[in-house]
């Protein structure tokens, strides 16, 4: 089977399992025992309220109705409104909440593949030694420890007691957030500047013959010559816009990730980068702590398998040293086992984010999924709860095109 | 002042501590190999010589452990060594091809990758052009287009594989290599073009070589000298053409009867009978006795010691009805 | 590592169970010890106390007795509902095969802790009711154990040999491939057993739990959050340390029953 029949046919079966998902959080939220509308205002308020709200959120229409008006609304990206005071909409809250757990998701993952590689592999080079044992002890330790419970110790130690880092939250109150960069983009003011913008899709024709032309290995001297003189006129452009930022504006264009580490990044600000880190270390921490013992467990037994094999006691042979042997050959083997264990883990990622995030009072989707548990806002539970369902299945399917795309036995 | 020899053994002994019990893979075996010396060392499977050939760069595998002995390189005893200043005598002074050219290169890595990281790890003044020239003379000169530098592995055959371990060996002009079982994976018309080739590089580059195999056929004509070995003993030694001439040991006499010999016709062929004994716990007294057809009640009970019948002819034999 | 294991896990159900004759004092009385509470542990209250004055070392005594309560349910709904379906779907095959395994596939790609949160969201406060949330999350797991076991065995040269001589499915069931599934499904409720434990303490967290009266270590993490700062760290250091232990215990005997069964390869 082809790599893109593959493609396609997982595509394809993920079309009813998500649909099957959604159907399955739908029934939990509306069929449930307990009507939700009753439950949220458990009982306080008078029939006429309830009504309203009823109406507002469209729950008073028969059941099947509400099951299309819900499926239709998510194909337009659209997760209902929230039952709390305002009824916003529920898919601005997740959006504007996203990038905070994105941030934390990718660091502790950082965190607990590097923790993992690091000390899987001194592990298995010491085979049953001391320190293989007490690593191993602490990956299987380190899983039983409750996520919230860890971040409250390290809060003890490192907030409360020691000073160095916060406690709470994601950002210093005394500081803007971090907005990333902001172009102005300038209108052309006549016919040289016209050229000047001509030469961009000049520039990249240019581009495609010239490699075009390398591949054969025929650049020949005119050939030179002509692009050189494109690619003067492109600096030019270049060199022109900057001036035309400075004096015209009429354009915005704002380039933000959300993440606030790479923002103050891109904006260029190393202070706010460094107070970003900051906040963002105890969580990350914590949870990519928790979860490092799969993938030193995962590490070890790949490395051990590895080091056996006759390459790697050849490259010893030869005088390589230990660093170059086990990282240079014996870790390239084990690295995609620990790609598709990051893609695995992630749902389980994202269950640990949510601890998290109430611990740290981190600004993601976790503390807002918890918030909207405790105000009994049970159309944003659903909501939040679709999109954590909908994430995990994206993940999984990007990570097994991947590994079809690297297993050569799938892609031939 | 007499010179030293490359290789000098002294009483080295090899154990495998495994969880069913200590292996004594090498068994207080004891020789010398001058600079330049072609050594075939021969033995069956088990019989140690793998083990040995490993212990001479120090890199005998989990759980194995050298338990007595010397190995002195150069005058140096090897065993006293620290593990960087080993590293530096691996794949420089003393280079090892291993037996499986299929699994002994990194697939995922292209071959002069290979050498460049060989080259610039021993010599690091050296940058990455001029490693990949020495790298395609080298490959050059074991029969390969220098052009495939950039080729990956899987897209040689065995036995330019074979050729090209062959040339990571020599690529820093080593004083010695060690080859164990260079050609067992080949088919016949490769295998006696490989150890052409290791002997013709040998007689150019002058550097001693230790030929590892189970096979006494190929090392007869192209050794000086032959070591065999069985069950861990030392077995015997001597020069190889007298060898041939007077095999005194009832193992080499075996092996020997068992070359076919393509010339004769109607030739029956002669095995050994029985198998190599459990090294776990192996029998009493001689290793050999149970398959010897001149071993007496003494052969059962008492190890023989090791006598020099002829000069630099030596075996472990009490040789009573042989 | 099995021993420890059970050694870990049986000293403290047997801590659980003495633990109301044990303690000191009635783990649900305020103010046991007088004001200013939170006090550190000192000679009367060796744990300390909470901010509602009651006495920890009581409440760590008795506290961990709904974790168990929950983990044991919620296991044992998987066994009911897993292990029957899963023996029958793929023993079935076919369409009924495909349809469980997409349901349960489904399932099995979701974050365990949302789900359990969305169903004890819905269902309300109390132990059946984490237990049936929770053991939602690990059917799936139970069902593919199950499953693959199934599948194995069914090929295997002896249970075609039962077929010919006439058995009936339900004996090959029986007598054939439930022996076999047997172990792993052990293993795989020990798992479930840890897990359950910390996702118990999670969903209690998150304001999911159990009601304030019975003390319980969940809830005192939960609600010694709040005293943190101002560094009453023996609110929260023992509960946690106990849920650890469980948890530990009950992982420690899954590795050890694991490698038992499946002994790993010397080199």
């Amino acid at each position: 089977m082809g790599l893109r029949s593959y493609i396609v046919a997982r595509v394809l079966l993920m079309i009813p399992m998500i649909f099957l998902l959604l159907s399955i959080v739908f029934l939990i939220i509306r069929v449930m025992p307990g009507d939700p509308v009753l439950l949220h205002f458990e009982r306080k308020a008078s029939e006429e309220a309830m009504a309203e709200l009823r109406h507002v959120l469209g729950l008073d229409k028969p059941l099947y109705v509400q099951y299309f008006e819900y499926l239709a609304g998510l194909l337009r990206g659209d997760l209902g409104r929230s039952m709390a005071p305002g009824h916003h909409s529920i898919s601005q809250q997740i959006f504007s909440a996203f990038p905070a757990t994105l941030e934390l998701a990718l660091f502790s993952t950082l965190i607990s593949v590097g923790v993992g590689i690091l000390l899987g592999v001194r592990a298995s080079q010491s085979y049953n030694s001391l320190q293989d044992h007490s690593i191993r002890a602490f990956g299987i330790v380190v899983y039983a420890i409750p996520i919230f419970f860890l971040g409250m110790i390290f809060q003890l130690i490192f907030a409360i007691n020691l000073h160095w880092l916060p406690a709470n939250g994601r950002f210093p109150p005394f500081l803007a957030e971090p907005g990333g960069l902001i172009l102005y983009l300038s209108k052309p003011a006549g016919g040289f500047a016209q050229v000047f913008m001509w030469s961009l899709p000049a520039g990249f024709v240019s581009w495609v013959i010239c490699s075009v032309a390398l591949k054969r290995k025929r650049v020949k001297f005119w050939l030179r010559g002509f692009l050189i003189s494109l690619l003067v006129l492109l600096a030019g452009w270049i060199v022109y816009a900057y001036l035309a930022w400075h004096f015209m504006c009429l354009g915005v264009l704002h380039i933000s990730t959300g993440l606030l580490t790479i923002d103050s990044l891109i904006e260029g600000s190393p202070l706010k980068f460094v107070e970003s880190l900051r906040y963002l270390f105890l969580p990350s921490l914590t949870l990519g702590l928790v979860l490092s013992g799969v993938f030193i467990r995962l590490t070890r037994s790949n490395m051990l398998e590895t080091l056996r094999l006759d390459f790697v006691t050849a490259a010893k042979a030869r005088g390589l040293k230990e660093t170059a042997v086990v990282y240079g050959y014996a870790f390239r083997n084990s690295f995609l086992p620990v790609l598709t264990m990051m893609g695995l883990q992630f749902a389980i990622l994202l269950g640990g984010a949510i601890l998290t995030e109430k611990t740290f009072s981190w600004p993601g989707l976790g503390s807002y999924l918890v918030d909207r548990i405790t105000f009994r806002d049970y159309t944003a539970i659903q909501g939040a709860v679709i999109l954590f369902g909908i994430l995990v299945a994206i993940v999984n399917l990007m990570v097994d095109i991947l590994y079809a795309y690297l297993d050569p036995r799938i892609r031939l | 002042m007499i010179s030293l020899p490359l290789l000098e053994i002294d009483s080295l002994t090899v154990d495998y501590r495994t969880r069913r019990g200590n292996i004594r893979a090498v068994n207080n075996v004891s020789f010398t190999l001058e600079k330049g010396e072609m050594l075939g060392l021969v033995g069956e499977s088990g019989s140690g010589k793998s083990t040995l050939g490993l212990s001479i760069i120090r890199l005998v595998p989990h759980p194995g452990v050298i338990v007595n002995g010397h190995i002195k390189i150069d005058g140096t005893d090897i065993l006293n060594l620290s593990e960087e200043e080993m590293r530096a005598i691996r794949g420089k002074k003393v280079a090892f091809v291993f037996q499986d050219p299929m699994t002994s290169l990194s697939p995922v890595k292209k071959i002069g990758a290979h050498f460049v990281e060989l080259i610039r790890t021993h010599e690091p003044d050296i940058n990455k052009e001029e490693a990949l020239k020495r790298a395609m003379a080298t490959l050059n000169d074991v029969g390969i287009l220098p052009e495939r530098i950039n080729d990956y592995p899987h897209q040689f055959s065995g036995g330019m594989r074979q050729r090209i371990l062959i040339a990571l060996a020599i690529a820093l002009n080593p004083d010695l290599i060690i080859a164990d079982e260079p050609t067992t994976a080949l088919d016949v018309i490769v295998q006696a073009k490989t150890l052409d080739l290791l002997k013709s590089l040998r007689d150019t580059h002058g550097m001693a070589l230790i030929l590892i195999t189970h096979d006494l056929s190929i090392v007869l004509e192209r050794c000086n000298k032959i070591l065999v070995m069985y069950a861990g003993d030392f077995v015997e030694y001597a020069d190889s053409k007298e060898l041939h001439r007077n095999p005194e040991h009832p193992y080499t006499r075996g092996l020997l009867r068992s070359i076919p010999n393509v010339e004769l016709a109607d030739q029956k062929l002669e095995a050994i009978p029985g198998s190599p004994p459990d090294l776990l716990n192996p029998p009493k007294g001689c290793h050999f006795w149970p398959r010897c057809s001149y071993a007496n009640g003494k052969c059962r009970v008492e190890k023989p010691p090791i006598t020099e019948s002829n000069l630099g002819h030596f075996v472990r034999c009490f040789k009573e009805n042989v | 590592m099995t021993i420890i294991g059970l050694v870990i896990v049986l000293s403290m159900i047997i801590m659980m169970v003495l633990g109301p004759w044990v303690s000191p004092y009635d783990p649900t009385k305020s103010n046991v010890s007088p004001p200013p509470n939170p006090s550190p542990p000192n000679a009367d209250f060796p744990l300390g106390t909470n901010l509602l004055g009651q006495d920890m070392l009581s409440r760590v005594l008795c506290g961990g007795t709904i974790m168990l309560q929950v983990a044991l349910l919620s296991v044992l709904f998987c066994f009911i509902i897993g292990v029957p379906v899963g023996l029958l779907a793929s023993y079935a095959g076919g369409i009924i095969d495909k349809i469980f395994t997409l349901v349960m596939d489904s399932f099995y790609a979701f974050p365990g802790l949302v789900l359990a949160i969305a169903i004890a969201a819905m269902m309300g406060r109390g132990v059946v009711n984490m237990a049936l949330s929770i053991a939602v999350v690990y059917v799936p797991s139970y069902y593919r154990i199950v499953r693959s076991q199934v599948l194995t065995i069914k090929e295997l040269p002896y249970t075609e040999a039962a077929r010919a001589t006439g058995a009936r499915g339900r004996t090959i069931l029986l007598r054939y491939i439930l022996p076999n599934v047997i172990p792993s499904i052990v293993v795989v409720a020990t798992v479930n057993f840890a897990d359950a434990i910390l996702t118990a303490a999670g969903l209690t967290f998150v304001g999911l739990g159990v009601g304030i009266d019975i003390p319980d270590w969940g809830w005192d993490l939960t609600k010694g959050r709040e005293l943190l700062p101002s560094g009453a760290w023996w609110v929260i250091t023992f509960p946690g340390i106990m849920i650890v232990l469980l948890a530990l215990g009950f992982t420690l005997i899954g590795e050890g029953l694991s490698e038992l069964l499946n002994p790993r390869l010397e080199q």
